[in-house]
Formats: structure tokens, C-alpha cells, sequence
């Protein structure tokens, strides 16, 4: 980063202080919102088969995410504090309503799919739950990029694309790690499709932050980062080309899936990363100065 | 620097401390701080300290200048800079004083107009009080630490053995009876002033204009304007150099301000998302 003067080249910002368990969950809810949607879908063209099993890792996500945000609290026994408001300004306060009612609509249609009783209820709280899939999946981009955390504000724009196509990689990799080929299709294609986009947009952000976009790439990142790309290429690559066949279809799902929770923790590691480092917060705010585009001081 | 210290709009200076109208209605009540004739006692540390009961945060020798308190933090909701610069004084007569500059500055939450902090917190904890401050319920907080990443000035923190956000409330309780905050009432030259916050904000466009006057062409307000970045602070300073220099962050955003675009770019993914678990049943057969 260029050189911006500084308090002993103390942070001016606090870091982060939610623990991986954060990280964990962005990739846990990210997967449960689009396979929610994948279920959904799946029902509506008739893939019972497929709907079935996404529906299974929709539950899955949705039941380990919670212990993971509520552990992390300071004062885990107050975690209903949560719903004593909705706060439109809060991120977390909306992402807490998205994701208890996602919980609550997949438990019932996975509870209504396993009993085999209630179809209708199924149906609805299925089709409910795949609707708020996709906002499960990318609120926590916006999650996290409403902080004064340089490497996320600043990566505002991309990081919900980069989100829902890496949980939509996810989600289609879980699906067909445990679907028989023949109704897989549609979860192959969805993995394909996700690790693309994803691997254009993080391109994207990176291109476009610049010097910004550093702790993405610097430091322990530059490993996972490229974990993240080369796992995520290369288990698509094998769920495209040979994931009929099921050996391959597990091994590129498991891939994809570990690409994806490396790619999370790179996002989640580059806050801290961005706010050891005051220039990060500095440089940008002084460009801004100069180009004569602050507010006032 | 007596140029400076024999200044009458120090001396002088006479703002009402009572929070609260005549009739009883409370007013918007602030900081100014006027690091120009701060000299690092560090009393309003310690008078912080002593009357919210905010704990030790252990002895460490830094070495950079007479700061061992590092920064501003849950256990720290006042902290003093020191800056030794290379340069001799700004005052009338340059060729006075020893070519050591020594900036001192006590920091602390700026309660902003528009608070990050407030805006996220997802359980309502902090909120804005009668007297415009913004202040920590630590009944209500479960310690989430949004408002950790969210304060564009490093001030909101976590107290681990604890688990919930610490930060200055402006003596919220001493505001109420109509009490000067401690830092404040501590401060020997009156480097910390409190009062309402258009008699404060008066009284600091007065006192920069006084040393630029007086040849103190560096003097200039930090977060004095109404309209910047987080719409004015509550508690605003006076600064010798630029803010980076003292650790404050020189053009602060609330990211709020942005919120309606970073909603609008996740329902464009969401959409998309959607479209793309679409897409990957075209050509199925039902
Ligand atoms: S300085 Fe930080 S903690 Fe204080 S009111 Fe502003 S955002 Fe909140
Ligand atoms: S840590 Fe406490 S005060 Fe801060 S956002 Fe969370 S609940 Fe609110």
C-alpha cells in the first residue's frame, strides 16, 4: 500500500473480532440459501429425487449455522436479543429474521418430505424457503461489507455476486455429491455454473480495488486464495466433464465444497488483513480529499 | 507558546454545563477538545476511569513518546496522543522554542450525528440519548461486535473477560443531573470543553480563527461540519496537523450512507441466483 502518514502505524479502526466460526457461517448459510432454492426448483420441474436431497442439505446448513453465530457472541445466553427488533439499517438484524425464517420453513418441508404427510405444507414452506434462499445467501456480502472494514466496504459491489455464485456452486456440488447421477443433472450444471461466475467476479473485484484489493492476496490469503480458485476449477471441471460417473462426481463435489469454504475464509481473513494495516483505511480517504470529493471534515 | 496559552477565548470562555433547558427539555450536548492547549496530564484519562468504573487495561511501556495507553478502546474511552515532530512551533516568533513540536491529543467516541455503530447494532442496544449521544445499553448488548467493524474510528470495543462492547458515554448518568462530564470537569487548561454543541462549535470556528490569526496556520477543526461523512460529531476537536497523524481516520464514511446501494447489488445477485437454479433445469424433461 502507498505510504499515508499514521499513529505510530497503529490501526485506526478495531479489527474484526468475530471468531472463524463467522467464516464457517458464511459458508454454511451461503450453502443452505441456494440448495433451499435448488429444492425448490427441483420440485416444481418434478425431481423429486434431486428436491429430496437438497432440501437434506438446505436442513443441514440451517441447523449447524446458528450454534456457529451464537457461539460467537459475547454473551451467547442473550442471543434472543436478536428478535426483540427488526432494524432495517442492521444487516445482521434482517439477516437474523432471513435466516430463522428459512430455518423454520425448511424444518417443517424436510419434516412433512421425511413423514411423507402434508404435501401442501411441504410444498408451501418449501417454495417459502426457496424463495428466501437467495437472500440467505448474499445478505451476509452486505453483511459485512456495511462495516468500516476497508477490504469489505470497499469490495461493496462484487461481494454479493461473489457470494451467491459461490453458494450456488456449493449447493449444486452437495446435490450431486449425494444424488444419483441420473437426476444430478441440473446440481452438476448449477456447480459448473456457480464456480464460473464465481471465479469471473472475484476476478472482477480484484481487478477493479486495485491496491485495495491487496489482503485478498497478501499474506496467509495468497494460499487460500489460491486454494480456493484451483479447487473450485478443478472439482467443476470434473463434475462438467466425468460427474456422471459417481467417483468423480464425489471427488469434484468435495472439491468445489472445499473451494468454496476457502474462498470464504479468504474474504473473511482479508477484514482483519485490511484493518492491521492503517493505510488501507487512510489512503482512500485522503485520495478522496484530494480529488476534492470529501463531504467535509 | 504563551502566544497561544494567553489567549482570552480559553480564559474567558463561558458555556452553561447544564444539560437540560430551564424548562426541563434536554439539549444536544457535546466535546469540544482544543488539542492546541492540551499537555498531556492524561487527568482525563484517569477521571474517566475513576468515575465509570472502567478497568485497568494492564502497564505497557510502548516507547512512542508518553502514550503507554496506545489507544482508544473498552478500557480506555479517553486516550491522549503524543506526537514529537521534527519542527519548531508555529507561533509569532518561528525562531522561539527548541525545533521539537510536541502534539498531545485526547481522543475519544465522537458520537456522530449518524452513527455506524447505532445504525447496525441488531438488538437495539445502542442508541441515542435525549442529549444526542449515542450510548451502550449493557443490559441489551449480547456482544455480536457489528458495532466493533462498524465505528469508522476504532472506538467501539470488546471486553473479552466480559463479552459485551465498552465505549464512552458521555457520562450519560452525570448528564442527567446536570454534572459536567469527568473528563471534562478534570481537564486543568480546559483543553476539554463541554457544553451544548452549537455554543461548543461556535466557540471553535472563534478559536481557529484566533490562531490563524496569530500565525498557527495548521490550526483547523476536525469534524466540525454538519455535513460530513457521519453528518458532524458530537464531540469534535481541534487539531494541529492532519488526523491521520493522531490516529483519526482523515475523510470517515458511515457505511450506511451506502446501504441502499450494497441492497441493491445483493438483490441483483440474489436475482440472479435465482435465475441460475433456473437455468440449470432448462432442457430437463418433467
Ligand atoms: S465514534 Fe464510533 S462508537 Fe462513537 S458514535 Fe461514532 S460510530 Fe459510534
Ligand atoms: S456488540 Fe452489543 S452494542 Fe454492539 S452491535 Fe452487538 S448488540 Fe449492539
Amino acid at each position: 500500500m502507498t505510504e499515508a502518514r499514521s499513529y505510530y502505524g497503529r490501526p485506526l479502526l478495531k479489527g474484526p473480532v468475530w471468531e472463524p466460526d463467522i467464516a464457517a457461517y458464511l459458508f454454511t448459510g451461503g450453502l443452505a440459501g441456494a440448495s433451499a432454492t435448488l429444492a425448490a426448483a427441483a420440485r416444481r420441474r418434478g425431481n423429486d429425487v434431486l428436491a429430496r436431497r437438497a432440501l437434506m442439505v438446505a436442513l443441514a446448513g440451517l441447523i449447524v449455522s446458528p450454534p456457529l453465530l451464537i457461539r460467537d457472541l459475547g454473551r451467547p445466553a442473550r442471543f434472543h436479543h436478536m428478535l426483540r427488533v427488526l432494524k432495517v439499517t442492521s444487516p445482521m438484524s434482517v439477516g437474523t429474521w432471513v435466516l430463522s425464517a428459512s430455518g423454520l420453513a425448511t424444518g417443517v418441508a424436510t419434516g412433512c418430505e421425511v413423514l411423507g404427510v402434508m404435501p401442501r405444507l411441504r410444498t408451501a414452506t418449501e417454495t417459502a424457503a426457496g424463495a428466501l434462499g437467495p437472500a440467505l445467501a448474499t445478505y451476509t456480502a452486505v453483511l459485512i461489507a456495511d462495516t468500516a472494514v476497508p477490504a469489505w466496504h470497499e469490495a461493496r459491489f462484487e461481494l454479493p455476486f461473489v457470494f451467491a455464485a459461490s453458494s450456488a456452486a456449493s449447493a449444486g456440488a452437495a446435490a450431486a455429491l449425494v444424488t444419483p447421477a441420473a437426476s444430478a443433472r441440473p446440481a452438476r450444471r448449477l456447480c459448473a455454473m456457480g464456480a464460473l461466475v464465481e471465479l469471473a467476479a472475484t476476478g472482477v473485484m480484484e481487478r477493479r480495488l486495485g491496491e485495495a484489493g491487496q489482503p485478498y492476496s497478501t499474506g496467509g490469503n495468497a494460499v487460500s486464495r489460491r486454494l480456493a480458485r484451483g479447487l473450485t476449477a478443478a472439482g467443476a471441471l470434473a463434475m462438467t466433464l466425468t460427474g456422471r460417473r459417481r467417483p468423480a462426481a464425489i471427488l469434484g463435489g468435495l472439491s468445489v465444497l472445499a473451494g468454496a469454504a476457502c474462498l470464504r475464509w479468504t474474504v473473511f481473513a482479508a477484514g482483519a488483513h485490511s484493518v492491521r494495516d492503517p493505510a488501507y483505511a487512510v489512503g482512500p480517504q485522503r485520495a478522496r480529499i484530494e480529488r476534492g470529493e470529501s463531504r467535509g471534515g | 507558546m504563551t502566544a497561544i496559552s494567553g489567549d482570552p477565548t480559553i480564559i474567558s470562555h463561558d458555556i452553561d454545563v447544564a444539560s437540560h433547558h430551564p424548562d426541563g427539555s434536554p439539549r444536544a450536548m457535546g466535546f469540544f477538545t482544543d488539542t492546541s492547549i492540551c499537555i498531556g496530564c492524561k487527568a482525563c484519562e484517569v477521571a474517566c476511569k475513576e468515575w465509570n468504573l472502567v478497568p485497568d487495561d494492564g502497564l505497557s511501556f510502548t516507547g512512542d513518546s508518553y502514550d503507554n495507553t496506545g489507544s482508544i478502546g473498552c478500557n480506555s474511552w479517553r486516550h491522549v496522543a503524543f506526537i514529537e515532530q521534527g519542527r519548531p512551533v508555529a507561533v509569532s516568533d518561528p525562531e522561539a522554542g527548541d525545533g521539537l513540536r510536541w502534539l498531545m491529543s485526547s481522543d475519544v467516541c465522537k458520537h456522530c450525528a449518524h452513527a455506524a455503530c447505532l445504525d447496525v447494532c441488531p438488538t437495539g442496544a445502542l442508541f441515542r440519548t435525549e442529549f444526542d449521544t449515542v450510548v451502550v445499553q449493557q443490559d441489551i448488548c449480547n456482544g455480536c461486535g457489528y458495532c466493533v467493524s462498524a465505528c469508522p474510528f476504532g472506538v467501539l470495543d470488546k471486553r473479552r473477560e466480559d463479552g459485551r462492547v465498552w465505549k464512552c458515554t458521555l457520562c450519560y448518568d452525570r448528564l442527567r443531573g446536570d454534572l459536567e462530564p469527568a473528563c471534562a470537569q478534570a481537564c486543568p487548561t480546559k483543553s476539554i470543553q463541554f457544553g451544548p454543541v452549537d455554543e461548543l462549535l461556535a466557540l471553535a470556528r472563534e478559536r481557529v480563527d484566533t490562531l490563524h490569526q496569530r500565525g498557527v496556520g495548521d490550526a483547523r477543526l476536525y469534524g466540525a461540519d454538519r455535513d460530513n461523512g457521519v453528518g458532524g460529531f458530537g464531540a469534535f476537536f481541534l487539531l494541529l496537523d492532519q488526523p491521520e497523524v493522531y490516529g483519526l481516520p482523515p475523510d470517515p464514511v458511515v457505511s450506511t450512507r451506502r446501504l441502499g446501494q450494497m441492497w441493491g447489488a445483493a438483490a441483483a445477485a440474489a436475482g440472479a441466483l435465482a435465475l441460475g437454479v433456473a437455468a440449470a433445469f432448462l432442457g430437463e424433461r418433467r
